[in-house]
């Protein structure tokens, strides 16, 4: 909609006199010009050979006549696309979505809303702007300049407006405009919305043109990972899924990437990812790849986790009868939700499977035994089902066996059976502290044999199923980071008819034996309660949880089906231990494109400025002007002189950069010269003059006092330049840096890999420790480093090589002093050396430090050597800035000498300097 | 009188420059040296020329005791006769040698002086009598004074004629113009300076500018005092006759000084001034 308006029309008619401007400029030649010239004699009696330049050539006339006209225009005040909406009076409601699908365009709804509200301030209009995701409360209308700061506060939640019929119940009484940013998704209870906002006033609707894009949940079939997609019918579109998880080392990364394809008009897309099951048990969410949505993004919980179980059996009774092996349930339930490893038991464990289930196995070699126990230590679930040969075995029956959650007694009992009186026994409902709280019992379980628990203190604490006598069914025990389970009845039909019912499988579910395929319904949630251990927000980022309260199971499962709303934000929710995702889109959430009533206004959401086009035409007269001398004089021949004139100052005019110009090349001679050392610049130019000031400083005291000698220190822009070249990087972190690019990352992890080493420093240490919450140059701290391969840290240890590697020091200060100084955590097994003070630790240069004392403050020097900034106060404050170099030609130091220092050889020497 | 001590200092200087040449000349030709020209008989002059028995009448100091002593008859120590040229220059100095084709050019007067002044100095450290054109020629280091004063003296025309009245019979006479004017007084002259049996050297100097013709557009061409003047449309146009007649003019200077067995060579502003008074020198030597 590219309209043109003019402020001053009249003045076009100055247009009018063009015609007679060109007759009057073709009248008059331009006028020669007088030269001295002696050999003027030779000239006598020539005669021109064409008499045509007494006229203004044409061209130069278009050109003057193009000059005139663009300057007349140019007054009249042309305005490109000018704001053509008739001005509205009365109070203005501005309505945000404000769900998962606003936020892969918030600062343009942002923008868009900013300009509506500056508008109604300039028109005098009181002004309310609502966000639908929020719990709906009364409207107030008040002064534009009131919302703004309460509009920049608002981000997109990561949920879809749910509440659109209470908040048309509460909007104010009185008559009001609306300008709705809608995120063009049909939400329920919009119509009741849409009409009362029509009732009350004018109602203009902006919609974005971009597409909306949502990822459901991913499936796991057959072996595949099944990703679907959904968005609003459109045009054909190509997208990436990436699956993304921890490396080995524990950092994010993208795991897999698959293709999706939107064919013209159609809903939804599929692709399918194959990964091996290690992989595959890493993936922590599935993203659509460039969609800065909470909807774009799939967390993925435990049904998409395969677990490894080894299932071993007793040795069978008899051959040829699978339906009476202990195992042979066990493998039907497990098979279609897990991957079974098979195999002995001293096999199976170096497989380091999740779960060990012994089916009736009571004999175990102590060779076995040691490396089970090992392995439940780790972390290994063990699950144990009773069976004849465990009631006859003399195991944990005088003193509990470590394998053992408790100690039984003999020979177990028989309820129910033909020999012996009594029904069979039936469950009692699972207590509340009982992972199976909340699963329905059938009628038709029941138990005719078990083995029998030693009454003891412990035995109440963990039973976590018991029949209704009383008697327990499922006993628990910890056992360091792992646990033992021991089911009372057999893993066959022999005992028990619980391995035939559905029950069974449930309560394998609840231990996290294993997995179901599908999303959790309501019956596997009731009754638990969930934590949210992370959550996301609506650009689909996702953070710790924290402090969030649980939810019941209940409200869980409800929000499984309705979507995550206020409260119950979209994340990842645990309950002992497993794992459920509550996703913004669930495997059935509707993407329906809103309507709007014929006669509602529907704009655009670009906000076209206004544009005036007066400079431009001025700009331009001006310039044909110019062009005109020079034409003018070319053609009456005075251009000679002038052209190079001219030249001289277009060279003059022409912007140049000089370090824009300089090769790559010449700047790693530059560095390759000697050591220099480098900082990595922030994009903030002053922030850069103190690091290159900070590492001056450094340098010229490396050159004093050490064998040491930098040149000049270099500035390092992490996307083109080569890190190669440096052995130490000072990297000061701004809240407001560029994430590195990937290859920069790679990049990076390289130059860590070889030996090099980043100092960072948050600059915070005045502030940092005081508040609660992580300063903003910690929160960049933490984005930065988790691309980074980046070793666990730990404060420095008193006995760290930093502390000795040139001078001898105790705290490291530079601008602010006693902040913590982290560096890679040494070797857990290193042992301190007989008689000395320190632990033999003879490898490792840590590829990081890590602290928040300014230290490029504390070096900075001017040219001439003297200190930039003050550091403490007084004499004590120079001290300060003292240890501060000296920690710093530690640091070089140990960057280029490694852990020299640290060989046992110095030690008499160092031990006699301490006066030890 | 600053601008003639500048000029005088100037034209030292380029004098100065040419001692070698000077000793190299004197290396070729002991006879074709500048200045006290041998005439190859005895007479007065500084070079031995030959002994002879003494007469009758010759004074007892003219006597050579030491070549008379070798023998018993008294020689006489003779010397070459010897006597000096007298060289005439006249310098253009209308209004028309005060033009330069460009800022940073020395209009072309000044190159004439100077390279009159320069030979002038050379020819004077030779023994030359040297004057300009009505005055009579002097010998000696103090008649560069009296040059360098009549040297700064302007002609308020347009274009110049030289002036051959008082020139001294079979000296010689250096022409120093761009000979932009009327050539038909100049033939005159000349035709009358040879009659007198003068011979010399005619230096056109010229601007780069008259040579190349650099013009383009629309242009009214002046002489310098405007007695003259060309309007063009387009200048550019013109350059190819224009040099053509200039060419025309300089043959025929060319064939005007060969018909009179004088030198004719064409000087540019732009070149160096050395040159000029290399090929002058030479010129007034007789050769080439």
């Amino acid at each position: 909609m590219n309209m043109l308006a003019f402020t001053t029309p009249w003045l076009l008619w100055g247009l009018i006199a063009l015609p007679i401007l060109w007759l009057l400029l073709r009248a008059i030649p331009p006028a020669p010009i007088r030269r001295r010239f002696p050999a003027v004699v030779l000239l006598l009696g020539l005669n021109d050979e064409d008499r045509q330049a007494d006229k203004t050539p044409w061209w130069l006339l278009l050109l003057r006549a193009l000059a005139v006209a663009a300057a007349i225009i140019g007054f009249a005040g042309p305005i490109l696309n000018p704001e053509n909406r008739a001005p509205g009076s009365g109070p203005l409601l501005i309505v945000l979505d404000g769900g998962w699908a606003d936020a892969s365009d918030w600062p343009r709804r942002m923008d868009k809303a900013n300009t509506l509200l500056a508008e109604a301030g300039r028109a005098g209009r009181t002004t309310a702007a609502i966000r639908l995701t929020d719990l709906p409360q009364p409207v107030e209308f008040q002064n534009a300049d009131a919302w703004a700061g309460r509009l920049a506060a608002m981000e997109p939640q990561p949920f879809a407006p749910q509440g659109y019929a209470d908040w048309a119940k509460i909007l104010p009484t009185e008559s009001f405009d609306s300008y709705w940013l809608s995120d063009g998704l049909d939400h329920p209870g919009r119509d009741a919305l849409l009409k009362t906002l029509q009732s009350k006033g004018r109602l203009t609707a902006f919609l974005a043109p971009r597409p909306v894009f949502a990822l459901r949940p991913a499936a796991f079939e057959d072996g595949k990972i099944t990703l679907t997609a959904a968005r609003l019918p459109g045009d054909t579109a190509d997208l990436d899924v990436i699956a993304r998880g921890p490396d080995p080392s524990g950092i994010d990364r993208e795991l897999a990437r698959a293709p999706l394809h939107f064919d013209a008009n159609a809903p939804e897309a599929k692709t399918s990812l194959d990964l091996p099951p290690e992989l595959r048990n890493r993936v922590n969410r599935f993203e659509l790849l460039g969609q800065r949505s909470a909807g774009a993004v799939s967390l993925t919980d435990d049904s998409l986790k395969r677990r490894k179980i080894a299932v071993i059996g007793g040795t069978p009774d008899r051959e040829g009868l699978p339906l009476l092996q202990p195992s042979y349930y066990l493998r039907q339930a497990l098979t279609p939700v897990a991957d079974l490893v098979e195999g002995g038991l001293s096999d199976v464990i170096p497989a380091n499977p999740d779960v060990i289930i012994l089916a009736d196995v009571a004999k175990l070699t102590p060779v076995e035994t040691d490396g089970l126990l090992e392995w439940v230590n780790k972390g290994g679930l063990l699950l144990r089902f009773a069976g004849p040969r465990l009631a006859a075995s003399e195991l944990s029956r005088a003193e509990e066996d470590p394998l053992m959650p408790v100690r039984l007694r003999e020979g177990g009992r028989s309820v129910g059976g033909a020999m012996s009186w009594g029904e069979p026994k039936t469950l009692a409902p699972f207590p509340e502290n009982s992972p199976f709280h909340g699963l329905a019992i059938p009628d038709d379980v029941t138990v005719s044999q078990q083995v029998l628990a030693q009454p003891d203190p412990d035995l109440t604490t963990r039973t976590i199923a018991a029949l209704t006598d009383g008697t327990p069914l499922v006993t628990r025990k910890e056992i360091g980071a792992g646990q033992v389970v021991l089911v009372h009845v057999t893993a066959n039909a022999e005992w028990s008819s619980l391995p035939l019912s559905g029950l069974f499988v449930q309560m394998l579910e609840r231990l996290a034996v294993s997995t179901k395929p599908a999303a959790p319904d309501a019956k596997d949630l009731a009754g638990l309660t969930w934590v949210p251990q992370k959550i996301m927000d609506g650009y689909g980022l996702e953070r710790d949880a924290g402090e969030i309260a649980g939810v019941a199971g209940e409200t869980l499962s409800k929000a499984m089906v309705t979507g995550p709303g206020p409260g119950l934000p979209a994340g990842l929710y645990a309950s002992a231990e497993r794992k459920v995702a509550l996703n913004v889109i669930s495997a059935k959430t509707a993407i329906t494109a809103a309507t709007w009533p014929a006669d509602t206004v529907i704009e655009g959401i670009e906000t076209v400025k206004a544009q005036a086009l007066k400079g431009i035409l001025l700009t331009a007269a001006m310039l044909m002007l110019a062009l005109d001398v020079l034409a003018a004089l070319w053609v009456s021949g005075r251009i000679g002189g002038l052209a190079r004139a001219a030249v001289l100052l277009l060279a003059l005019m022409m912007p140049h950069d000089a370090h824009a110009q300089v090769p790559d090349d010449v700047k790693a001679l530059e560095a390759t010269r000697g050591v220099v050392l480098a900082y990595v610049q922030t994009g903030d130019a002053a922030m850069d003059q103190v690091s290159e000031a900070g590492l001056r400083g450094l340098s010229d005291q490396l050159w004093l006092r050490t064998a040491v000698e930098p040149e000049a220190p270099m500035g390092i822009d992490l996307e083109k330049d080569e890190l190669a070249f440096y052995p130490f990087l000072y990297w000061p972190i701004t809240p407001n840096q560029a994430i590195p690019s990937t290859a920069a990352y790679a990049k990076l992890n390289r130059f860590l890999r070889t030996g090099g080493m980043i100092l960072f420093d948050t600059r915070d240490g005045d502030i940092a420790g005081y508040s609660g919450d992580t300063t903003p140059e910690g929160q960049m701290l933490q984005l930065i480093a988790s691309g980074l391969d980046i070793p666990s840290l730990e404060p420095m240890p008193k006995d760290h090589v930093l502390t000795r590697s040139f001078y001898l020091l105790q705290d490291f200060p530079g601008r602010f002093a006693g902040g913590a100084v982290w560096v890679e955590a040494s070797d857990p097994e290193a042992e301190k050396a007989e008689g000395m003070p320190f632990r033999n630790l003879n490898d490792g240069v840590t590829p990081v430090i890590i602290g928040s004392a300014d230290w490029a403050s504390a070096w900075a020097t001017d040219t001439d050597g003297v200190p930039m900034f003050p550091v403490g106060r007084g004499y004590a404050g120079e001290d300060q800035r003292e240890i501060s170099y000296r920690f710093g030609i530690n640091v070089i130091m140990h960057v280029l000498t490694g852990n020299y220092k640290s060989d046992q050889v110095h030690v008499p020497a160092l031990l006699e300097r301490l006066g030890e | 009188m600053s601008i003639s001590t500048d000029l005088r200092a100037r034209a030292e200087t380029l004098g100065q420059s040419l001692p070698a040449l000077l000793a190299e000349a004197e290396h070729l030709a002991a006879t074709l040296m500048l200045g006290e020209h041998g005439r190859r008989r005895a007479g007065q002059g500084d070079e031995f020329w030959q002994y002879r028995p003494a007469h009758q009448g010759d004074a007892a100091r003219s006597i050579d005791w030491r070549r008379s002593a070798k023998s018993d008859a008294h020689f006489v120590r003779e010397r070459e006769w010897q006597a000096a040229q007298s060289v005439t220059l006249w310098v253009d100095a209308a209004r028309s040698m005060a033009f330069s084709g460009d800022r940073d050019r020395a209009p072309k007067l000044d190159r004439a002086r100077l390279l009159a002044l320069a030979l002038s100095v050379l020819l004077l450290r030779g023994g030359e009598r040297v004057g300009l054109s009505g005055t009579t020629p002097k010998p000696g280091r103090a008649q560069i004074m009296a040059l360098v004063e009549g040297l700064s003296s302007d002609n308020p025309d347009d274009y110049g004629t030289p002036d051959v009245a008082g020139m001294v019979s079979h000296g010689r006479a250096v022409f120093l113009s761009d000979f932009l004017g009327n050539l038909d007084p100049l033939e005159t002259g000349l035709t009358l300076a040879s009659d007198r049996g003068v011979r010399g050297v005619l230096l056109q100097v010229l601007d780069p500018a008259e040579e190349d013709f650099p013009y383009q557009g629309r242009t009214v061409f002046e002489s310098m005092q405007g007695s003259l003047r060309h309007e063009t449309q387009s200048a550019g146009d013109l350059r190819a006759r224009y040099l053509d007649r200039l060419a025309e003019r300089k043959a025929r200077l060319a064939t005007l000084a060969r018909a009179m067995g004088w030198h004719y060579h064409c000087h540019h502003t732009g070149q160096s001034a050395q040159t000029a008074l290399l090929w002058a020198y030479s010129a007034l030597e007789g050769g080439r």
